[in-house]
This record gives C-alpha cells, sequence and structure tokens, in this order.
C-alpha cells in the first residue's frame, strides 16, 4: 500500500483519499475557509436552537422600555418623550373633540386600556437592553437571532430550490439539445421576459397567502433562470468530452452519463450559484418584506427588522437597523468565501 | 564544446526551482551548462518533465514570475551579458529582436482576433520602428519567404482561416521579422501533420543557414534531431545526462538514457518481439527478446470477427437560412479484422480515421453502411439489443487526460462497467477482478483509490486499457492510444498491448499517424485521407511497397533518423 505515485507535477501524495478527505485537507490549510466555515456553523447552530425554541423563543415579549438603547450606552439615552406610556394620554385627548358624537366603543377601550396599564404596570420595564429595544420594547438581539432563523430558512431553502431547478433544466437542455433544449429554453425566455417583480407579484397573488413557504416558492420558482443558463452551457461543453464518450461505450445510461459522470464535473458551478442564491434570496426576501409580499407580522425576519429600521432611524434609533446589517453582512460574507474556498478544494483539476 | 568567441550565448549553471505549494518545490532545471554557437543548431531533446522547455524560457526570461525563482550562481550570458541581471525593459528590447521563439502550438499562440499580418506588423513597428505602410509590404515579404501561398491575401487572414502549417509559418514570419541573432524553437512540429511536419523543419533549416541565425530547436523527438542539429543536448529531469555533436550522440552515444532514447523508439527497419524500455538501458543488458524479430502479416484463412461494409458518416453544417452543408466524414469504408490480430489505420489529422472508428461503435450515428460483428449487424439492432454488444468493441482514447472521468477513482472507473454489465457476483467479485486487471496493466493495488489526476498519462492510459478490459472486448480500437506520450513510455504501453495480445489474442484497431508504430503493431495498414480509404495491404507490403500515391507521400515524410554524416550533406 501507499508505494505513492510521482503525479505530473512530481509532488509525493500518499495514496488512498476519498475527494471530500481531499477537499478537506485542503480546507484546513485555507485559514480564512476554516474560519467561515466556524461562522457558518455558528449560524446554523443558532438557526437550530431558535427552531426548536431553545433561544429567543420569548422574542415578541415587551420587555424593555420603547427604544431602551443599547446596554454599553446607558438608560440616559433613552428619549421618555416617546413611548407607550403616553399613547393612551393621546388616544384619550382624541374623543375630546369627537363634535358630540359618543363613541360607542368607548368603554370597551376604556377596559382594555386599563388592562394594558395593568399589564404593562405589573411588569418592569427594562431601560436598557444588551443591544437595545424596538419601538415596541422587544429585546433586538432576540429579533435578531429569530430573524436569522428566518432569513436563513428563506435563503437556504429558496437557493436549493432554485438552483435544483435550473440544474434539472439546464441539465435536460444541455445534454438531450434538440426538442428539450427549445422547450426549456421557451420557458427560460417566458420567465426571463416578463419584469422581475411582475412576475413575483404574479405568483404572489396565485398563492394568495403570506408565509415563509411563500416566500420561498416565489423566490425559488423565479430564480431557476440564472443557474438553467450555466448548467446548460457546461452540459453543452462536457457531453461531447471524451471521458463521457467512454462512458458511453462501456454502455452507461443517457441519466448515468448526465448525473453520476458530468454532473459531479460540474457541480463547482452549481455549487457557486447557491452560494450566490442564498446571498440573493436573502436580500430579496427584505425586498418582497418591504413591498408587503414577505414573511407575515407575526414572524420577524431582517428583511422586516430593515423595514422597521427606516422610521426609526430618523428618530436616531440606529439599533436595530445596525443588529440586522450586521447579522446579514457577516453571514452573507462567511458564506460567500467559504464557498470560493469549497469550490477550490472540490476542483481536482486545480490541485 | 569549448568556449570560443564563436559562442552565441553561454549558459551555466542554470538552476530554476518552481514552488508547488507551501511545502514542496520542484526542482526543475540542477544546474545546466551548455553553449550555442552562433550560427549554429543546439537541439535540447528530452522527454515531458525533463526542464527542456523551462531552460528556452529562462533564456527568454518569460518564466512566471508568481513560483519560478532562478537561484542565485545561474548565468545565461548573450553576448557577454547576463539576460538575468538585465531590466525588465532592456529584456523586452531584446526579446523578440534578438532572441525570438516558435512555440508549439501555432493556433494557440497566434492571437485569433487579430489578422496575421496585423501581427506581424506589430513586432515590426515596435522594434523596428517601421511606419505602417512598410511594416505591411514587409510582412507580405517574410509570408513569401517562409513560403505562404499568395501572401498579398493571406496577410489579411485571421489565423483560424488557415491550416495548421499555414499557422505555424506564420509564427515562423513573426519570429524572424526582426531578424534575430537566436531562433528558439519549442517542439515546432509536434502539433502539425508527418507531411506538414517535413516541410516546416526543412523551412527552419534552410532559413536558419540563409539568414545565419543561431537556433536552439527543443524537441522530443531524436528523429528531428537527426535532421537539423549539429550539436546534441539530452537532458532528463532537469539535468544533462549528456551533450555532443550530433555525430557522436547517434553513433556513439556514453549514456545510458541516450541509447534508450533511441532504441525505444519503434523504427521502420525492424520489429522486434518486444520493444526495450528505459530500464532495460539504466539498469542492465538488453532482453534477448529484443534482437528476435516478430512475424506479422496474415495468412488469409483467420476467422473474421469484425467486417464493416460500405460504412458512411456524414455531418450537417447549416449555410445560410434554410440550406445545409454536407460534409463526408468517412467515405464508403469496407475492412475486415481477423481473430488475433490487428489492423492498422493510418492517415493525417481530418482523414476520418476518429470519426470511423467512433461511427462503427455506434458512438455516433452512421449515415449508411453495416457493421457485422461476429455475423450479427451492429448499426441497425434496436437499443437494448445492442447493449448486449455494446460491452464487445471497446475503445482507448488518444487523450488520457480526458477520457478519465476527474471525479472517478480508478477504482470506480474500473468497477463501473461490471456493474453496469452484471460482470462478477457481487462488490468483492468485482473489486478482485478490479485489483487482478490492475496487476496485469502493470499498477499497484493501492492505486484503486487514487483519482486520475494523481497518475502519470502513461498511467492513465493503463488504466483506460485496463477499464476496457474489464468487459473482455472482442475488439478494442486504439485511437491514437500512445501518440500523446513520451518514447519510453509509449514502449512500455506497446509492450502491454502486445503481451494482451500474445496471452489473450486480443484484436486491435490500432488507428495512429506515427507509421512506425503502426508498423510495429499492424498485421494489416490501412491508409486513410480525406474520410476514403485509399490503400489496405499486409504491413511488410505497404511499406515496402506501397502502391497509392497517398502512401508513398506519407512514407516519404516520415523522419528517418541518423543515416550517417553522408546522408546530412545533402539537406
Amino acid at each position: 500500500m501507499n508505494t505513492g505515485v510521482a503525479a505530473l507535477s512530481g509532488v509525493y501524495r500518499p495514496a488512498s483519499a476519498g475527494l471530500w478527505a481531499l477537499a478537506w485537507r485542503q480546507l484546513c490549510r485555507d485559514r480564512v475557509a476554516l474560519v467561515s466555515l466556524a461562522i457558518l456553523l455558528f449560524y446554523l447552530v443558532l438557526m437550530a436552537a431558535s427552531g426548536v425554541g431553545l433561544i429567543a423563543a420569548d422574542w415578541p415579549r415587551e420587555v424593555g422600555v420603547s427604544y431602551a438603547p443599547p446596554g454599553f450606552m446607558g438608560p440616559e439615552a433613552a428619549a421618555p418623550s416617546v413611548g407607550p406610556a403616553l399613547e393612551p394620554d393621546a388616544v384619550a385627548a382624541s374623543p375630546s373633540e369627537d363634535m358630540g358624537i359618543v363613541d360607542p366603543l368607548a368603554e370597551a377601550l376604556a377596559e382594555i386600556r386599563k388592562e394594558l396599564a395593568g399589564v404593562s404596570a405589573t411588569e418592569a420595564r427594562a431601560p436598557t437592553l444588551s443591544f437595545g429595544a424596538d419601538k415596541w420594547g422587544r429585546d433586538v438581539l432576540k429579533k435578531a437571532i429569530k430573524g436569522t432563523e428566518t432569513s436563513m430558512l428563506v435563503g437556504l431553502v429558496a437557493a436549493a430550490l432554485a438552483v435544483f431547478l435550473g440544474t434539472v433544466f439546464g441539465a435536460q437542455a444541455g445534454y438531450y439539445g434538440g426538442r428539450a433544449d427549445d422547450f426549456f429554453n421557451w420557458l427560460y425566455s417566458v420567465f426571463t421576459s416578463i419584469p422581475y417583480l411582475l412576475l413575483v407579484l404574479a405568483i404572489a397573488a396565485v398563492l394568495d397567502q403570506k408565509g415563509i413557504l411563500t416566500v420561498i416558492l416565489i423566490l425559488g420558482l423565479t430564480g431557476w433562470t440564472g443557474t438553467f443558463r450555466l448548467v446548460r452551457a457546461e452540459y453543452l461543453k462536457h457531453k461531447v468530452r471524451e471521458y463521457v464518450l467512454a462512458a458511453d461505450a462501456i454502455g452507461a445510461s443517457n441519466r448515468r452519463r448526465m448525473f453520476v459522470h458530468i454532473f459531479p464535473n460540474v457541480s463547482h458551478v452549481v455549487l457557486v450559484q447557491l452560494s450566490l442564491h442564498v446571498v440573493l434570496f436573502i436580500k430579496s426576501e427584505v425586498i418582497l418584506s418591504f413591498l408587503g409580499f414577505g414573511v407575515g407580522v407575526d414572524t420577524v425576519s431582517w428583511g422586516s427588522m430593515l423595514n422597521e429600521a427606516q422610521s426609526e432611524l430618523l428618530l436616531g434609533k440606529w439599533w436595530q437597523l445596525t443588529a440586522a446589517t450586521i447579522a446579514m453582512a457577516v453571514l452573507v460574507t462567511a458564506f460567500s468565501l467559504f464557498a470560493d474556498a469549497l469550490r477550490d478544494a472540490l476542483d481536482p483539476r486545480l490541485k | 564544446m569549448t568556449a570560443s568567441a564563436d559562442t552565441l550565448l553561454r549558459v551555466r549553471d542554470l538552476k530554476v526551482d518552481f514552488r508547488i505549494d507551501r511545502e514542496t518545490t520542484l526542482h526543475a532545471l540542477k544546474g545546466v551548462d551548455f553553449d550555442i554557437p552562433s550560427r549554429g543548431t543546439v537541439a535540447l531533446v528530452g522527454e515531458s518533465g525533463s526542464g527542456k522547455s523551462v531552460t528556452a524560457l529562462a533564456i527568454l526570461g518569460l518564466l512566471p514570475e508568481a513560483n519560478a525563482t532562478v537561484l542565485p550562481g545561474s548565468r545565461i550570458e548573450y553576448r557577454g551579458r547576463n539576460l538575468l541581471e538585465l531590466a525588465p525593459r532592456e529584456m523586452r528590447a531584446l526579446r523578440g529582436a534578438d532572441i525570438s521563439m516558435v512555440f508549439q502550438e501555432p493556433m494557440s499562440s497566434l492571437n485569433p482576433v487579430f489578422t496575421v499580418g496585423f501581427q506581424i506588423t506589430e513586432v515590426l513597428r515596435k522594434h523596428l520602428g517601421l511606419t505602417a505602410r512598410q511594416a505591411r509590404a514587409r510582412a507580405i515579404d517574410l509570408l513569401r519567404e517562409v513560403g505562404m501561398p499568395e501572401p498579398q491575401t493571406r496577410v489579411n487572414a485571421y489565423p483560424f482561416q488557415l491550416s495548421g502549417g499555414q499557422q505555424q509559418r506564420a509564427m515562423i514570419a513573426m519570429a524572424i521579422a526582426c531578424e534575430p541573432k537566436l531562433l528558439i524553437a519549442d517542439e515546432p512540429t509536434t502539433a502539425l501533420d508527418v507531411t506538414v511536419e517535413k516541410q516546416i523543419l526543412g523551412l527552419i533549416a534552410a532559413l536558419q543557414r540563409q539568414r545565419q541565425m543561431a537556433m536552439l530547436f527543443i524537441t522530443h523527438d531524436l528523429a528531428l534531431v537527426a535532421e537539423v542539429a549539429d550539436y546534441v543536448v539530452v537532458m532528463r529531469e532537469g539535468e544533462i545526462r549528456e551533450q555532443g555533436s550530433v555525430e557522436q550522440i547517434f553513433e556513439a552515444p556514453r549514456d545510458g538514457y541516450t541509447r534508450a532514447l533511441l532504441a525505444c523508439r519503434p523504427t521502420l527497419a525492424r520489429r522486434p518481439r518486444r520493444l526495450p524500455v528505459i530500464d532495460d538501458f539504466l539498469g542492465g543488458q538488453p532482453r534477448a527478446a529484443d534482437v528476435e524479430e516478430r512475424p506479422r502479416g496474415l495468412r488469409g484463412d483467420e476467422e473474421i470477427i469484425l467486417e464493416v461494409r460500405h460504412l458512411a458518416k456524414s455531418f450537417h453544417f447549416r449555410e445560410g437560412l434554410l440550406g445545409t452543408k454536407e460534409f463526408k466524414a468517412v467515405k464508403d469504408a469496407s475492412f475486415r479484422l481477423a481473430k488475433g490480430k490487428t489492423l492498422g489505420v493510418v492517415g493525417e489529422s481530418g482523414s476520418g480515421k476518429t470519426t470511423m472508428a467512433l461511427t462503427l461503435m455506434r458512438l455516433y450515428p452512421a449515415s449508411g453502411g453495416e457493421v457485422l460483428l461476429d455475423g450479427e449487424e451492429l448499426l441497425s439492432m434496436p437499443p437494448e439489443a445492442l447493449m448486449r454488444y455494446k460491452r464487445r468493441i471497446q475503445i482507448v482514447f488518444q487523450n488520457p487526460y480526458a477520457s478519465l472521468n476527474p471525479r472517478f477513482t480508478a477504482g470506480q472507473i474500473l468497477v463501473e462497467p461490471m456493474r453496469i454489465h452484471s460482470i462478477g457476483a457481487d462488490a468483492r467479485e468485482r473489486h478482485d477482478l478490479a485489483c487482478r486487471l490492475l496487476e496485469k496493466v502493470g499498477l499497484p493495488e493501492s492505486s484503486l483509490f487514487k483519482y486520475p489526476h494523481e497518475f502519470s498519462g502513461g498511467q492513465r492510459q493503463r488504466i483506460a486499457i485496463a477499464r476496457c478490459l474489464t468487459m473482455k472486448p472482442d475488439v478494442l480500437i486504439c485511437d491514437e492510444a500512445v501518440s500523446a506520450l513520451d518514447v519510453s513510455v509509449q514502449a512500455q504501453l506497446l509492450n502491454l498491448l502486445q503481451d494482451l495480445q500474445d496471452e489473450y489474442g486480443m484484436r486491435y484497431v490500432f488507428i495512429s499517424h506515427a507509421l512506425a508504430v503502426v508498423k510495429d503493431m499492424a498485421d494489416q495498414v490501412m491508409v486513410m485521407n480525406q474520410g476514403e480509404i485509399v490503400e489496405i495491404a499486409g504491413s511488410d507490403e505497404i511499406y515496402a511497397n506501397p502502391r497509392h500515391p497517398y502512401t508513398r507521400q506519407l512514407l516519404s515524410a516520415i523522419p528517418r533518423g541518423w543515416r550517417g554524416t553522408a546522408a546530412r550533406s545533402g539537406r
């Protein structure tokens, strides 16, 4: 065993390491890749923990005063003029200008108000929170964690769906050519000829419900076109390669040649597409939430946080924006760097 | 050679290291010394990895800066100046004007988006400061000098509009444009057909004499060296094994490696039972089998395994809006292959050899004709029935770097066909068979878990052969299977193929452009030209007595190797 054969480059390489083992060894040499992998794992753990309710399950609780500043800034930065405490007064003041019309709901409202005041009175609201609070006094850190769960779920699943569709369609079109190619090209043209937002709105209208699943379907069903084109081009290139001819000669079926022989050789394209789409879809979810097609009000995502942050920023409350941005930027950067390193490690020709 | 006043370039103790990754450094050149006399031709001979191209790049100062280092103490003196100490600007002025280079691949060394004329005039205007009009006139003169037909029109041609030979002529025109003192030719004819090779070689030699240039001719082919060089440097693994005048190298080689290189190459003159390999020379004495001749040819009463009748293959191109243009790649090919014998197929690139092979295997759909394997017609067979026959004709492709899936280990490559054709009862049995076959083709069992990129070219070709053997084919097509390999490796593989034939009675269709290799392997030789079979005859007969004019033309173009001093005077 392990006689070791000097490869072309003259490098001695001990034998019998699988593709993934080789890739892992390559990754271990790359410090940036390891750091990004650690960050990625951290996010995944965070996502899983929040998914099963270990952390941030109580994010909707209003634990702080409205716009409670981050702990490191101290409570004095809190503006006492704005907050839920003043709101009842404002609401109460309005009936005095009712021009003599009796408010039929006045009694019920008064009761609710009393109840609300009672609740908030019994609960001591913290003047500061570790990373501040939003308008309703909810912990921004917990919101960011819960938002991570939503956004990553949307990004990963939607990207997986889009890249899967693009790969399957592209493989069929590129490998078979002819009619199959014409059909998928037609489909591609239809999808790309409709303005993106119009298409998104159309699909949202058809699905007719809000929620994470809807966002995933919208992004997945519209996002496959770029991957399709690249994968199709790769298959066109690879199907005439000698190793595919050799596979034909030994009697490998079309499907076997397509997915067992060619696919691993184009997987780096798919992998890069996947990483780009995860990033893209996390950002798209923000846009969709902004347009009102995103996740519902009972869910928090980075998109809804950024949406809220717009108006807060005018009041100088920057922490919600910062929390969402940092969480997103770190993940997106780590993901891109890791995908890059993974592609290098998986490409046998670069070694 | 002693250093004289007549020495143009003097290389002393040239050491170059390549950094491969953080831990490994490849010593590409380990102290190389040689001289190039003005007006003389020095041939640098060696196999891949010997460092011959690195030497050329070092002289031109074109080593990749990122990972190559020239070690201190190295000197490359050109007319007394050390080129390694020149500033980049001075080096650029020297390059192209005083020292110029012709590369191996003419297609990839010419810029495809500029006309040939533009690329030649660029050199002239940059180095000689000619005006556009002068440069153009000069470019036409140069193209005429390198034997380009219709230079006035061709000066406006783009590289893809020229044939391989014409492209190489254009490259040479560019290289000699500024009347260099030293021309470096790096495998200038390797990518060309044998008839074109002869023309280009003649052109280079003539130009060298007329223009009184010195030339550094880099090649892996000793036969070419005999035709052009005055002085030979034999390199291996970054070291000079031997250097001397061409007479001395060919008539009294001192080094075992030189002797091996001379002997490994199949020649038209002899057909030994077993080709000598490098180890025979570096280790001990040539074996007895080497001196015995192997008889070849057909008796005429052999059983026929494969019969091809009127096979035709056309490709259709769209032309204009509606029209299609038909290109007949193979026209009416008919031949028969006898059991236990080898059919050699020779022809230049574009003659339809490979297309014919792929068509008869049904890897390309045929346009007409019949293929009978053991009496069964294959081309009209429905796909399900064909599966049983598919395994019986197998092919080894030319490029071992492209024909193995880079994502499969050698083990997976070998087991896959067995799984598809249900050979072997279970995984265990298949694994054992794969091990036995690896041993048969001379690879250790540990190779099973390695990926193709971990093997050298020759080893990859062995894996490709083992893959075919898993299916116990009736006919094995070798499509230029040894052409991309070094002579020493080529000899080993030819011996392997021959051993398999002796042991199992394998039948080969041996496709090659190298006529000497075909002579060595084939019982019967088929010559193809432009899709047509022009001649089929027994292998001794066709070389001794070619009937078709094209066959004669092919045979006359083969580099003959060393034929003594007398034969060279007339070159």
